[in-house]
């Protein structure tokens, strides 16, 4: 059977290492990536690549804060902050030391992770509510610390402007064939191949040692450190790649706005990721994804819903929607967070799994 | 130094409720803040849009925000029982979301003031410069927390408040209905918020940025011990201290800026050394 995993047995260490082990997910896959990297740049129009760039870099910030909170059990509601750490770090080396994008991209990554560990120390002793406040003081403070340090971050505004980055793609007649990255089909390839690569990483990591000690620490911390994982390096490294994740989000950010500014990463935008990890799914891969998109798309659809729809029968005008759509969209929010903690806690994921487990066994649900 | 103190006795009006919350269900409120502002917020409706007095303003503030906080606790709150920690503080997060959508949609985004019938004129004591209003403040919240203090010593509700924070299950067996209980408490934590609401409100205008008051409750509460109201009070006014001395001492060093900075500092600093804070209980976890 082509979705069923009876009867598909492990013949070789191949087999065993493949990420999917039965053919329909495997065929589902490729289309996707076909689709993604082929597809949809051939059809999608200006603004659905705009709009894709968003989710893609949305989705990657929501898969390093899962990895933090719904793998590794540690809350984090400073995500934005790390994702500023990023972003600042790749601007700077870019305008103090004029470094290639790829390593400034790598460096606000790694500096990113530096600072996550540092605030992650705290979750030796404490965990729960206690980190998330923790965490909290996190972003506050280095808000503060870009806000007020002005050498740091580019003076009163706290806003960097970066050049777009330039691919070498080539070599002819002794010289280096460049072209700048400043379109949206170019930012849409940039941040696909660095989704891809995250989300490959992802899946990757909970087949290993280190990921198993992950989910080991949420399920129950004091049983993992009895059984010989090492909670405290756990943890720290939980943080160093959530946080790592959350730079190179902050970096492509930067990229694409091409300005580096403190307001993009306010304590807000750490809620709103928070909101995609829960309303897409805990510990769930694909429930990021989810959850990056719906949580992204929600103010656009909200928007035109209320345009279209409010226009079409109270009779609204643009004005009045104006007025009270933040408001609404504020409202919305809340309330999906709760509803979903309340109805359904494990997210998206779960009901995408609960669609795909019925026609696992359809139509013959009772064999 | 004086106003300083009086500023922390506000914090610890705010941080009263938050306590109270956590003493009773062991749900942290990251909704304190956005519950200070929706008081603001009705309270300043009663008084400027239906031009009541006072006194009837507050007493229907008061109905309004025991409505809320009943609302909050069986519509969402009582669904999470002992489900992990982060699920309650999401849904608190998105409680907060969600009332700041609701304050501004209702009451408009301008911000209001409250008007007190209190001087503006300052007191001297000896050559202290002192807010009359901060004062009464101060001296209301010094009130309500004895009120507070005697209700859970002396009153029957009190002591099952009481009991279900020592041990949920058992009270339930004693026959303590919990979830009553836990309604209850959301209710009072209303009208505390409704007092800070007053006085933020007279103090800054009610507005947005009042929710981010909500913020600065958190070093009060790391400090004092999540679970101690006497924590609460003493550690609003050091928080209150700390604030104004960094606005006095370190400012003129390092250029501006640190009062809104040193309350995090200094919870960190807690949150390393001494994770439950002065007056928390420690909890020692088993397997």
């Amino acid at each position: 059977m082509i979705n069923r995993e009876t009867g598909t047995f492990k013949r070789s260490f191949g087999e065993d290492l493949a990420l999917y082990r039965v053919p329909l997910p495997r065929i589902v896959m490729t289309l996707i990536v076909l689709w993604v990297f082929v597809g949809f740049p051939l059809v999608g129009s200006e603004y659905w690549l705009g709009m894709a760039n968003l989710l893609g870099i949305a989705c990657l910030g929501a898969l390093g804060l899962n990895i933090l909170i719904g793998y590794t059990g540690q809350i984090s509601v400073g995500h934005a902050a790390f994702m500023s750490v990023g972003a600042y770090s790749a601007a700077v080396l870019m305008r103090e030391f004029d470094m290639p994008w790829v390593f400034a991209m790598i460096g606000g990554g790694c500096s990113a992770a530096i600072v996550g560990m540092f605030f992650g120390i705290p979750s030796l002793r404490i965990k729960g509510l206690y980190l998330a406040v923790a965490t909290l003081a996190a972003q506050l403070i280095i808000e503060w610390i870009i806000n007020h340090w002005g050498w740091l971050s580019g003076g009163a505004q706290g806003s960097i402007y970066v050049k777009a980055p330039v691919l070498w793609y080539g070599f002819a007649d002794g010289q280096i064939l460049t072209m700048k990255l400043e379109e949206n089909i170019h930012f849409y390839f940039l941040i696909y191949i660095v989704l891809a690569l995250g989300i490959l990483f992802a899946l990757n990591l909970f087949r290993s040692h280190l990921g198993r000690a992950f989910i080991a620490v949420r399920d129950r911390d004091i049983a993992a450190e009895i059984i010989g994982v090492n909670i405290f390096k756990v943890k720290l490294i939980a943080f160093g790649i959530a946080s790592f994740y959350a730079g190179v989000t902050g970096v492509l950010y930067t990229y694409y706005y091409s300005i580096a500014n403190f307001e993009m990463f306010s304590l807000g935008i750490s809620i709103q990721f928070l909101a995609m990890v829960i309303i897409g799914g805990l510990g769930s891969i694909l429930g990021s994804i989810f959850g990056g998109v719906f949580i992204t798309m929600l103010p656009i659809v909200l928007d035109f819903m209320l345009r279209g729809v409010g226009g079409s029968i109270f009779g609204w005008d643009d004005a009045t929607v104006s007025s009270f759509l933040p408001q609404w969209q504020l409202m919305l929010f809340g309330g999906l967070i709760m509803f979903f903690l309340v109805v359904e806690p494990d997210g998206l994921s779960k009901l995408w799994r609960n669609f795909t487990d019925y026609f696992k066994v359809w139509p013959f649900p009772y064999l | 130094m004086l106003n300083g103190l009086l500023v922390g006795s506000l914090y610890a009006i705010i941080a009263l409720g938050f306590v109270l919350i956590y003493k009773a269900s062991d749900v942290i409120n990251f909704a304190q803040g956005e519950f200070v502002m929706f008081a603001g917020y009705v309270i300043a409706f009663f008084l400027l849009s239906m031009e009541l007095p006072l006194w009837g303003a507050a007493i229907l503030a008061v109905v309004v925000m025991v409505v809320v906080g009943y609302a909050v606790e069986w519509l969402v709150l009582q669904h999470l029982i002992g489900r992990p920690v982060v699920a309650v503080i999401m849904a608190t997060i998105g409680l907060a979301s969600f009332l700041q959508g609701l304050a501004q949609f209702l009451f408009g985004i301008e911000t209001r003031n409250v008007p007190l019938p209190i001087s503006d004129d300052p007191i001297f004591i000896g050559d202290v410069l002192l807010n009359r209003v901060e004062l009464i403040a101060a001296v209301l919240a010094g009130l309500g927390f004895a009120a507070i203090g005697w209700f859970f010593v002396k009153s029957r509700s009190g002591i099952a408040l009481r009991a279900i924070a020592d041990d949920q299950q058992v009270s339930q067996a004693m026959g303590i209905d919990v979830r009553k209980y836990f309604a209850l408490a959301w209710a009072i934590a209303g009208i505390v918020a409704l007092l800070g609401g007053i006085f933020w409100g007279n103090a800054t205008g009610v507005d947005v940025q009042l929710a981010l008051i909500g913020l600065k409750v958190f070093p009060v509460v790391i400090l004092g011990g999540l679970d101690s109201i006497v924590g609460a009070i003493i550690a609003g006014l050091v928080v209150g201290l700390v604030e104004s001395m960094a606005a006095g001492f370190i400012d003129p060093i390092v250029g501006g800026g640190t009062k809104d900075l040193t309350p995090y500092v200094l919870m960190i600093l807690v949150l390393m050394i001494r994770p439950y804070g002065l007056f928390g209980k420690e909890i020692i976890e088993r397997v």
